[in-house]
């Protein structure tokens, strides 16, 4: 674990006793469990983000990708009678094309990822209001699928599967990023692309593929939310999803420039964002400031911990100062004088 | 293992190569070989065509016609792989390290060790592989430093061993010298003289000729895309390489000496900066003088100069411009008494590189190419056209893109930046870094035009020919203090260096 990242469970550990102490019903099983299961949602797909980001790109088109999928997967199951299962592999497969279609876009045809990313949140919105015809798409009523709900909105031992999910993918994405030879070129590649294509890195394979993977987790996420909501609302279902991405990968110690950041900076950026929204419920105040909390906190946050490199940077700096005076060199001798050198 | 008879054998054989890029013709019909255990030197200036010799060996760039042959064969393609496992490595100019992984994360990148049936990376393998190599090139970190925390010459250590772990037979070094201080640049000579030793084939290029005297075996040359010649060990000096270079023969490489210096237009008494506090600063520029400043790389040359010009801060002391107090607490207060700056590195600070060329010699001093608040195009473009004629900027058409030009002619649109205003006191840092001899002429002459005009001229300089060749007079800058001054009777590389390294300590620390 990183300093960043311990830094960030400090925080959120003190942010949760100040909730706590001021409200004991944060601690409450109901409350945890709910809070779990919102972590579970919203930390999945960040996952996902926090690849592109490592690229130095970007993903908009998370919160759209999520609504149209979510249209496509409640209308497979509910109205055309898919079996499930082939119903999550069709929308896992969708998100794989959508992913690698941005991929492409972006190394194939050199556009940029903000661009790309947000012509599709507006392509995907488009088509899930368009498709459904601004109808909420739901399941008929009094429809049940055991297994599914089982799987997505049921609980073992008091916690929601969408956490376990989050954290058994967070584990594979873990030894993805932090383990494997396509995370360190994935690490590289976003730190200098030009520098890592000299080291004989395919580095359109890797950008491309963090797009994939950012929008296969967001395809499950799409299938989490939508058994979640129960009913897909195409014009509101899934909107500013990819700031609460990007802003649990900022939280949780990634350059937008790319290079840097880790899979549990990312989970704990997740927790600490449902952990404030939680605090605004949970402290009364109005859920109309519920944005306004998360904004301040993540500028402060990022402030903060700009501030603390540039302190360590200083001290670091001082210390070698000292350590060169002690080697016995003299800095605060008089200039010597043209006389002396003969 | 390389035996005597190796050494003969060519490594690396380029057959009249040629690269055509639309409009340009970068190379045409170049042949070139590199023996194994030899130093080539690679000359020529910018724009001859070395960058893309450079490329079309690394496999980055495919030539339009021509062979490249290794070890006796011939290969049709030449991409990134052949490269590679024809053990062509480089040490950049701009270094291509990773400072968000550790060292031997850089060693491997590309060619991890993996472990595991999962094929995860073996980190204690990696680490345990790196370590030898970074004590044969004599570099005192560890495999499991993260790069942040390594100099500039380390790191270029770092890529020397990486080199080596490819098994390198030929390792093109970039100007490797231009960021590292003199005794980093003595150890990297004795690594390229291990190297030699071991029978690897070094392509060294570099604008410094004096260190291709101490280091090359042999030298090829380039002008315009072709091969201008090449010179054996013996023949090596700096004539006949500028010779080679531009085609011709360069009289003289610096301006005339100089003429009396009149009445101090900036003095400093007793001035402690920012950024380096214990230290005392005293010094003098005179009107119509060029002043030196040399020191090691880390004495505070360019803080000095930024805290002149207003970006660093000055703490205590007295600064007299003109015979006035002076003390610049932003860019525009210098620039509005007429101190200006031509700092290091041109394309991030000197320049706006993405835009036109007239825009960025206006940029400073739009006022005065504005009519009622609003700027003039026509003035801007006057303005710049009568700069492009003065200093004689090589471009169609002032609107192109900055970022088109050569860096000499760059550096000439800073220049055309201060000369349409009214200068005082111009600061030149690094002036001539990575720009080709001819231009670097071009920058003289301008230099001593404006001091001959009356201006005040500092220019701060790691390029020690250029120090004791260019200035009327030296002041030497260690750890941030003036370790002493020269005049022009006192003027030699040994006492420029002992005054920057100090007396007290021995100069191969």
């Amino acid at each position: 674990m990183h300093k960043k990242d311990l830094g960030l469970a400090v925080l959120i550990i003190i942010v949760g006793a100040v909730v706590y102490l001021r409200n004991p019903l944060f601690l409450s099983p109901i409350n945890l469990g709910n809070t779990a299961n919102l972590i579970g949602l919203f930390g999945l797909f960040a996952i996902g983000q926090g690849f592109v980001i490592m690229t130095g790109g970007i993903d908009l088109s998370v919160g759209s990708m999520i609504a149209l999928l979510g249209v496509i997967f409640v209308d497979m199951v509910g109205k055309f009678g898919v079996p499930w299962p082939v119903a999550i592999l069709v929308v896992i497969a969708i998100g794989t094309l959508l992913g690698l279609a941005h991929g492409i876009l972006i190394t194939k045809l050199r556009m940029q990822p903000f661009v790309v990313t947000l012509c599709g949140l507006l392509i995907y919105r488009g088509v899930a209001r368009g498709y459904t015809g601004e109808a909420t798409a739901g399941f008929p009523f009094g429809a049940h699928y055991p297994a599914l709900e089982w799987l997505t909105i049921g609980r073992s031992f008091g916690v929601p599967h969408s956490f376990y999910a989050m954290i058994i993918i967070g584990v594979v994405c873990w030894f993805l990023l932090h383990r494997s030879v396509f995370g360190r070129h994935l690490q590289a590649v976003g730190k200098n692309e030009d520098a890592a294509r000299y080291s004989g890195i395919r580095t359109g394979f890797v950008i491309t593929a963090a797009y994939v993977i950012c929008a296969v987790l967001t395809a499950v996420a799409a299938v989490y939310f939508a058994m979640f909501t129960r009913s897909v609302q195409p014009s509101s279902h899934g909107n500013f999803y990819e700031l609460y991405a990007i802003a649990a990968a900022v939280l949780g110690g990634f350059s937008l420039r790319g290079g840097e950041g880790s899979i549990i900076g990312v989970v704990l950026g997740a927790v600490l964002l449902q952990e404030l929204q939680n605090l605004v419920n949970l402290l009364g105040i109005p859920s109309s400031l519920n944005f306004a909390v998360m904004g301040a906190v993540i500028l402060s946050g990022v402030l903060a911990d700009q501030q603390f490199n540039r302190y360590r940077a200083k001290r670091r700096a001082a210390n070698a100062i000292r350590v060169l005076n002690r080697k016995g060199s003299t800095p605060r001798q008089a200039p010597a004088t043209t006389d002396e050198i003969g | 293992m390389t035996t005597k008879a190796d050494r003969k054998r060519p490594l690396l054989v380029l057959e009249s190569i040629s690269k055509a890029y639309p409009g340009v013709v970068a190379l045409s019909n170049v042949s070139m070989s590199v023996m194994a255990g030899e130093v080539l030197a690679l000359i020529g200036e910018n724009g001859a065509g070395k960058s893309t010799l450079m490329k079309i060996l690394g496999g980055v760039v495919q030539p339009s016609s021509g062979h490249i042959i290794v070890d006796d064969v011939r290969c049709d393609r030449f991409l990134v792989t052949e490269s590679q496992s024809a053990g062509i490595a480089f040490v950049h100019q701009e270094l291509n390290v990773f400072d968000n992984l550790d060292v031997a994360a850089n060693m491997f990148l590309g060619r991890e060790i993996r472990s595991g049936f999962l094929g995860l990376l073996d980190e204690k393998a990696m680490r345990a592989a790196a370590e030898p190599l970074l004590r044969r090139v004599g570099a005192m970190f560890r495999p499991d430093t993260p790069v942040a925390d390594l100099s500039l010459a380390e790191r270029q250590l770092l890529e020397i061993a990486k080199a080596l772990s490819i098994k390198a037979g030929v390792i093109i070094m970039d100007e490797p010298t231009s960021s590292l201080t003199l005794s980093e640049t003595k150890t990297l000579m004795k690594v390229i003289a291990d190297l030699k030793a071991e029978g690897i084939a070094v392509i060294y290029i570099s604008h410094r000729l004096s260190e291709i005297e101490e280091c090359a075996d042999r030298v090829f040359a380039l002008r315009d895309g072709k091969a201008a010649g090449e010179l054996s060990q013996f023949e090596i000096n700096h004539d006949a390489m500028i010779r080679m270079m531009i085609g011709r023969d360069l009289n003289s490489l610096y301006a005339p000496p100089a003429r009396p210096a009149g009445e101090a237009v900036l003095s400093l008494r007793a001035v402690r900066t920012g950024a380096k506090p214990w230290a005392l600063v005293d010094f003098d520029i005179h009107y119509g003088e060029i002043l030196g400043v040399a020191g090691l790389v880390g004495a505070g040359r360019t803080e000095l100069a930024e805290a002149i010009f207003g970006i660093g801060t000055i703490l205590e002391g007295e600064i007299m411009l003109a015979g006035k107090p002076f003390r610049a607490a932003s860019p525009r207060d210098a620039i509005e008494a007429g101190v200006y700056l031509v700092p290091e590195d041109r394309k991030r600070t000197g320049l706006v590189l993405e835009s036109a060329i007239c825009e960025n010699i206006c940029l400073a001093d739009l006022g005065a190419v504005s009519r009622n608040g609003f700027v003039s195009q026509n003035l801007v473009k006057e303005r710049a056209e009568d700069q492009r004629t003065k200093l004689a900027i090589r471009t169609t058409d002032v609107m192109r893109n900055t970022a088109e030009l050569s860096g000499g002619n760059q550096q000439k649109v800073v220049l055309g930046k201060w000369l349409s205003m009214r200068p005082v006191l111009i600061i030149f840092d690094e002036p001539t870094r990575g720009i080709d001899v001819a231009s670097k002429v071009e920058i003289y002459r301008l230099m001593r035009a404006l001091a001959d005009t009356g201006v005040g001229v500092m220019m701060i300089s790691s390029d020690m020919e250029e120090v004791i060749g260019v200035s009327d007079r030296i002041v030497v800058l260690r750890e941030g203090a003036i370790a002493g001054s020269l005049s022009r009777s006192q003027f030699s590389e040994h006492n420029v260096l002992k005054l920057a390294v100090g007396a007290i300590r021995k100069t191969n620390a």
